[in-house]
C-alpha cells in the first residue's frame, strides 16, 4: 500500500465510525514485512518472507465502549469492521472513566528518534544467510565441546505503525529491525547444555561482528556443562546482566496503572516510600533515539516521555495510561499500549536500572560463598504478594570466582524484600533490547537445591 | 465438512483446481513437498473488571501460508490477502528454498479420513452477544456472593471459530471448522486489612456456548477463582528443598508437559538436541506411569480432528510402564526420521511454519486411593493446583509454579503454602513416582502452549501421584 494510502484509510475509518453513530473513536493501523534465515549444521534449515496489514477500531457511544479488527481491508471489510464496534458498544457496561485523552494531552515528540533503517529493506538474502552463517560457524569451531546447535537465525522486520483519533490527533512513524541469534549445544561426557546469544540493532550497521555473538554463545553454553545441584541456603544472589532484566520485567508489572487501581501490586500506595535500596533508581524513557523502547507517541496519541519510577530507592512514579490516571486521580505518563485494538493497555518505553561503580568482576569478588544467576526458568513471581520462587541456573561463587556451573536449584524470596536488599549495582547497563539492567547483588536470598 | 462446502470453496470461490496451481507453483523450483494453509478466523472477546463490561472485541483475520520441503529445508511464505495473484506470489517466494528442476503440476487432491470430535452446530462466535456477556457478569456476582473478603474480580469470556483449509502435495485435502471457547475468573481476597491474595480458575473447550450454561458454569469458575483466594489468605511460607511431593489430580498434568511432553517433540529429537534424544526403549519412568498424548478426545480444547498438516489426530502412547515409546511427530520430522507423522504437526496461524506439539497431554489413572496417597506421607508437599511451567528441553530442567499447595504433616494436609516453583530433571523425576491414583482427571481447559513464539491451546491431565522426591523452591 502506497505510503499515505494507510494514514488515509485510518481517518477515514474514524470519520465512517462518527457517521455511524459513534461520539468518539481511535484507529490504529499497522503494516509490516518479516524475513526470517535460519540455519543449521552450517546448512540453510529455513528461509520465511512475508507482508501484512491489519487496521484495528476501538469507539465510544456514551460512556459505553465498542472494538473491532480486520485483516480484510477491501470496502466490505472496513463497513464491517465499524458495525462491528458500534454492535458492541451496546452490550459494554458504561463505564464513567472510559474516554480519549484531552485535546491539549495529545501529541508527538519532535526530532529523528532513529527507529527507521534503510539499510534493512535492502539487504540481499544471501548476506543475511552469509551472517547467520558465520555467527554458528563461530560458535561450532569455538571448543570440540561444541558438538551441535539449534542453529542461528537472521530476522529482519520493517513497519508503519499509524494511529488517528477523533480529537485531531493523526499520527504515524517507520521502524525497522534486525537481529542475529545462535543457540550452540555442548556436551562433556553425560552432560548437555544449551544457550544463546544474539545482538539487534535498528539498522544493518548497529549489530555486533556475528563472529562475536557466535563465540559469546558457545562460551555460554560451555560454562554450564557438568552443573550440579547445590544444598539448600540462604546466600547472596547476584544475577548477571540478561537476568537481572527479569527483575526490571517484575518492577514493570508491579508499577503498572492498572495493577495499581485494583490493589494486586505489591507496591499499592507506596508512592514516595522507600520500598528499595538507595542505590536504586529505575528510568522509563520512550524518548532515547534509535533504541527498541523508543516511539514518537503511545498508543493513546499522547507524546512519549521520560518517567523517574523509583528515585534513590524512592517509588515515585507508577506506569500509567489515560484510564488508570483518571482512575487513580492522576495524569498518563505516555504509556499507553496496545496491539490493534481493545481498550489501551500499560506498556514501557525503554525501563532500565541506572548504572552503579562497581564492576561485575568487583561485585562478585566481594561474595564468599554464593550464587551466580544466568538463567531464570518458570513463571513463579506473585505482584500480588511479591512472592518469589522460580528455578535457575548458573554458577556457585566460591571465595570470589565463579567456581562451578549449577542448575535444577530453586532461587526464592520476595521482591519487596529482594528490592530493599539490593546491596550493590553494577556499572554494565548496556541495551539489548527495551529492558535493561547491570549486574545485580542482592544480600540474601533462599537457593532451593538438595 | 467438505471442500465444496467451505467457506474457502463459497465465499472466496477457491476451486480444486486452484489448489493444484498453487502447489505446482511452489515445487517449481523443485523441493520434496508442498502445502498450503489457508485459514479465516473469527474472535470475540469480553472482559469485565470492578462489575464494569469494559470491553469487548471481534475481529476477523484470514490468510493463506505455503510452505516448500526440500530435504531439511524450509521456505515459508504468507499473504494475508487470498487474490490469486498474491497467493502465486507467495507461492514463488516460498519455491525460493528449492533450487533444481520442477515437479509436474498433477496432484491428485483427495478428501480422506478425519475426526468428527467438536460436532458444534453454532459455534459460541456465532450466538448473541448479550447471552456471552452475561457470562461474566455471573462470575462477577457468583465469586463477590462466595465470601465477605472478596474485594476484586475479573472476568474474561474468549472465543474464536477457525475455519482452515489444508493442500499438501500428497495429494492429501482437507477442511475444518474450528470452534474454541474459554471462561477465565481472577479474584482478590483480603481480610483485616492484610496483604491481598489471588486465586484463578477457568476453562472451556470446542463446545457449544450451551456448555457454560449446562456443564461448567460461571458459578463453578467463580467459586473456585475465590475459594482459591480465600484459601491462600491463611498461607505459610512454602519449604525449600527435596521433599516428597504429592500432586492433586487434573491441572497438576502440566508436570507430564513440561518433565517429558516437550523434550519428546521429533524436531528436538532428530537434531539430537532433547535430554531425551536416542532414548526409545530406556526406562524413564517408574513402571507405574503411562503417558499419552491424545489429539482425539471430544469437545476438549486440545483435541483437533486433523492436525494443521492436513493429518488426522491420534492417541500417541509416549511412555509405557515407564519405558520411553515415541516421540511427536510432524510431516518434516518424520520424513527424516522415516517415520510417520503422528498428527502432531500443529501452528499458531497460517503466518507461522507447523512443527511437532503436543494435544492433549495425560497419565493414565493408577489403583491407589488418593487419601491412601497422602496418608502415607509422614512429611511433605500437596499440590493442588498451579499456574505455569517451564522447560529447557537440552538439560531436562523444567519448573512449575503451584499456585495451591499445603503441607501434609502426620499423612493429613494441614497448612496452605504461599506460591513456590518446583523443579526437576525430565529423564529422571518421573523415576520416583512411587504411587500413581485410581482418580485421573483432565484440567478443565485452560491450557496455552509456547513454543519458538508460537502459542496453540493443548490440555493436561493427571492422578493424584505421589513423587519421593523433588526440589520444592520455597524459603523456609
Amino acid at each position: 500500500m502506497s505510503d499515505n494510502h494507510l494514514a488515509e484509510l485510518a481517518r477515514d475509518v474514524v470519520k465512517r465510525a462518527l457517521a455511524a453513530g459513534a461520539g468518539d473513536a481511535e484507529c490504529t493501523a499497522s503494516e509490516g514485512d518479516e524475513f526470517s534465515a535460519n540455519v543449521r549444521m552450517r546448512d540453510v534449515e529455513s528461509l520465511k518472507e512475508a507482508g501484512s496489514r491489519a487496521v484495528g477500531l476501538r469507539i465510544l457511544i456514551g460512556k459505553h465502549t465498542g472494538s473491532s479488527y480486520t485483516s480484510d481491508l477491501s470496502a466490505e471489510g472496513i463497513e464491517r469492521l465499524v458495525k462491528q464496534a458500534i454492535e458492541l458498544a451496546a452490550v459494554t457496561t458504561e463505564d464513567p472513566h472510559a474516554g480519549l485523552p484531552e485535546p491539549e494531552e495529545l501529541g508527538s515528540i519532535p526530532g529523528n528518534l532513529c527507529l527507521y533503517s534503510d539499510d534493512v529493506a535492502q539487504l540481499e538474502t544471501a548476506l543475511k544467510i552469509d551472517t547467520a552463517k558465520r555467527a554458528e560457524d563461530a560458535a561450532l569451531t569455538a571448543d570440540p565441546r561444541i558438538f551441535n546447535s539449534e542453529g542461528a537465525s537472521f530476522d529482519t522486520h520493517t513497519g508503519r505503525h499509524i494511529f488517528a483519533n477523533s480529537r485531531g490527533f493523526a499520527g504515524e512513524y517507520r521502524s525497522s529491525y534486525c537481529s542475529l541469534a545462535v543457540a550452540p549445544v555442548a556436551r562433556e561426557g553425560e552432560s548437555m547444555e544449551r544457550d544463546h546469544w544474539y545482538t539487534l540493532a535498528r539498522g544493518f550497521a548497529g549489530l555486533e561482528p556475528p563472529e562475536q555473538v557466535g563465540r559469546i554463545a558457545a562460551q555460554r553454553a560451555l560454562r554450564r556443562l557438568n552443573a550440579v545441584k547445590v544444598e539448600t541456603q540462604k546466600v547472596p544472589v547476584v544475577f548477571e546482566p540478561r537476568a537481572a532484566r527479569t527483575l526490571l520485567d517484575n518492577i514493570f508489572e508491579a508499577v503498572h496503572g492498572m495493577s495499581i487501581y485494583r490493589h494486586e501490586s505489591f507496591l499499592a500506595g507506596k508512592l514516595g516510600e522507600p520500598v528499595a535500596a538507595a542505590n536504586v533508581t529505575v528510568i522509563d524513557d520512550a524518548t532515547l533515539p534509535g533504541l527498541f523502547g523508543t516511539s514518537p507517541f503511545d498508543d493513546e496519541g499522547v507524546p512519549s516521555r521520560r518517567t523517574v519510577v523509583i528515585e534513590k530507592g524512592v517509588l515515585k512514579s507508577y506506569l500509567l495510561n489515560c484510564y488508570a490516571a483518571r482512575k487513580l486521580g492522576m495524569k498518563t505518563t505516555g504509556n499507553a499500549s496496545r496491539g490493534l485494538t481493545g481498550n489501551a493497555g500499560i506498556g514501557h518505553g525503554n525501563l532500565f536500572l541506572e548504572k552503579g561503580a562497581r564492576t561485575p568482576e568487583e561485585i562478585i569478588a566481594s561474595v564468599r560463598n554464593g550464587f551466580y544467576v544466568t538463567e531464570l526458568l518458570g513463571f513463579g513471581v506473585n505482584i500480588v504478594t511479591g512472592d518469589y520462587s522460580r528455578g535457575a541456573a548458573g554458577l556457585w561463587i566460591r571465595d570470589g570466582e565463579l567456581a562451578f556451573a549449577v542448575s535444577e536449584v530453586t532461587v526464592a524470596g520476595n521482591l519487596k524484600d529482594m528490592l530493599l536488599g539490593l546491596e550493590t549495582v553494577g556499572s554494565d547497563l548496556e541495551f539489548r533490547g527495551a529492558v535493561a539492567a547491570p549486574t545485580l547483588k542482592i544480600g540474601e536470598m533462599t537457593v532451593g537445591g538438595r | 465438512m467438505e471442500f465444496s462446502e467451505s467457506i474457502f470453496a463459497s465465499r472466496f470461490q477457491i476451486t480444486r483446481l486452484d489448489l493444484e496451481h498453487y502447489l505446482a507453483e511452489a515445487l517449481s523450483q523443485g523441493g520434496d513437498y508442498a502445502d498450503l494453509y489457508f485459514e479465516y478466523l473469527l474472535t470475540s472477546s469480553m472482559s469485565l473488571d470492578e462489575s464494569i463490561v469494559k470491553s469487548a472485541t471481534q475481529g476477523v483475520s484470514m490468510g493463506v501460508g505455503i510452505r516448500v520441503l526440500a530435504g531439511e529445508r524450509t521456505g515459508y511464505a504468507y499473504s494475508d490477502d487470498l487474490a490469486p495473484e498474491k497467493i502465486r506470489k507467495a507461492a514463488r517466494v516460498a519455491a525460493y528454498i528449492a533450487a533444481g528442476p520442477g515437479q509436474p503440476g498433477k496432484f491428485d487432491l483427495h478428501e480422506g479420513r478425519k475426526h468428527n470430535l467438536y460436532p458444534v452446530v453454532t459455534a459460541p462466535t456465532e450466538t448473541d452477544f448479550p447471552q456471552r456477556v452475561e457470562l461474566v457478569k455471573r462470575a462477577d456476582r457468583a465469586a463477590r456472593a462466595y465470601d465477605p473478603r472478596i474485594f476484586q474480580v475479573q472476568a474474561v469470556y474468549a472465543d474464536n471459530l477457525r475455519f482452515v483449509l489444508v493442500a499438501t502435495s500428497d495429494g492429501i485435502l482437507s477442511v475444518d471448522r474450528q470452534p474454541l471457547a474459554r471462561l477465565s475468573v481472577s479474584a482478590l481476597a483480603r481480610q483485616e486489612g492484610g496483604p491481598p491474595q489471588r486465586g484463578h480458575a477457568g476453562g472451556g473447550g470446542r463446545v457449544e456456548l450451551d456448555f457454560f450454561l449446562r456443564e461448567k458454569t460461571p458459578e463453578h469458575f467463580a467459586a473456585e477463582a475465590a475459594r482459591e483466594a480465600v484459601v491462600m489468605l491463611d498461607a505459610v511460607d512454602a519449604p525449600a528443598g527435596e521433599m516428597t511431593v504429592v500432586l492433586g489430580p487434573g491441572w497438576p498434568g502440566i508436570l507430564l508437559h513440561e518433565a517429558v511432553g516437550h523434550g519428546l517433540e521429533a524436531d528436538f529429537n532428530r537434531k539430537g538436541v532433547s535430554a531425551f534424544s536416542g532414548r526409545i526403549g530406556q526406562k524413564v519412568a517408574s513402571e507405574l506411569c503411562t503417558v499419552i498424548d491424545d489429539g482425539t478426545m471430544s469437545s476438549r480444547r486440545g483435541s483437533l480432528n486433523v492436525d494443521d498438516e492436513g493429518h488426522p489426530t491420534q492417541r500417541n502412547v509416549l511412555i509405557e510402564n515407564g519405558v520411553l515409546r515415541g516421540y511427536l511427530q510432524d510431516r518434516l520430522s518424520s520424513a527424516l526420521m522415516r517415520s510417520e507423522s503422528t498428527g502432531s504437526g500443529r501452528r499458531e496461524s497460517y503466518a507461522h511454519i507447523p512443527m511437532p506439539r503436543m494435544t492433549n497431554t495425560f497419565m493414565l489413572a493408577g489403583e491407589s486411593d488418593p487419601q491412601d496417597i497422602i496418608r502415607s506421607v509422614p512429611k511433605g508437599l500437596y499440590c493442588a493446583n498451579f499456574g505455569g511451567g517451564q522447560v529447557d528441553i537440552t538439560s531436562g530442567n523444567f519448573v512449575f509454579s503451584a499456585s495451591e499447595s499445603y503441607l501434609i504433616e502426620g499423612g493429613r494436609l494441614t497448612r496452605p503454602v504461599r506460591n513456590a516453583t518446583l523443579i526437576g530433571n525430565g529423564p529422571e523425576a518421573l523415576k520416583y513416582v512411587s504411587l500413581v491414583g485410581n482418580d485421573l482427571r483432565l484440567d478443565e481447559g485452560i491450557g496455552i502452549c509456547g513454543k519458538e513464539g508460537q502459542s496453540v491451546p493443548v490440555g493436561v491431565g493427571i492422578p493424584t501421584i505421589k513423587i519421593d522426591r523433588m526440589t520444592v523452591g520455597g524459603t523456609a
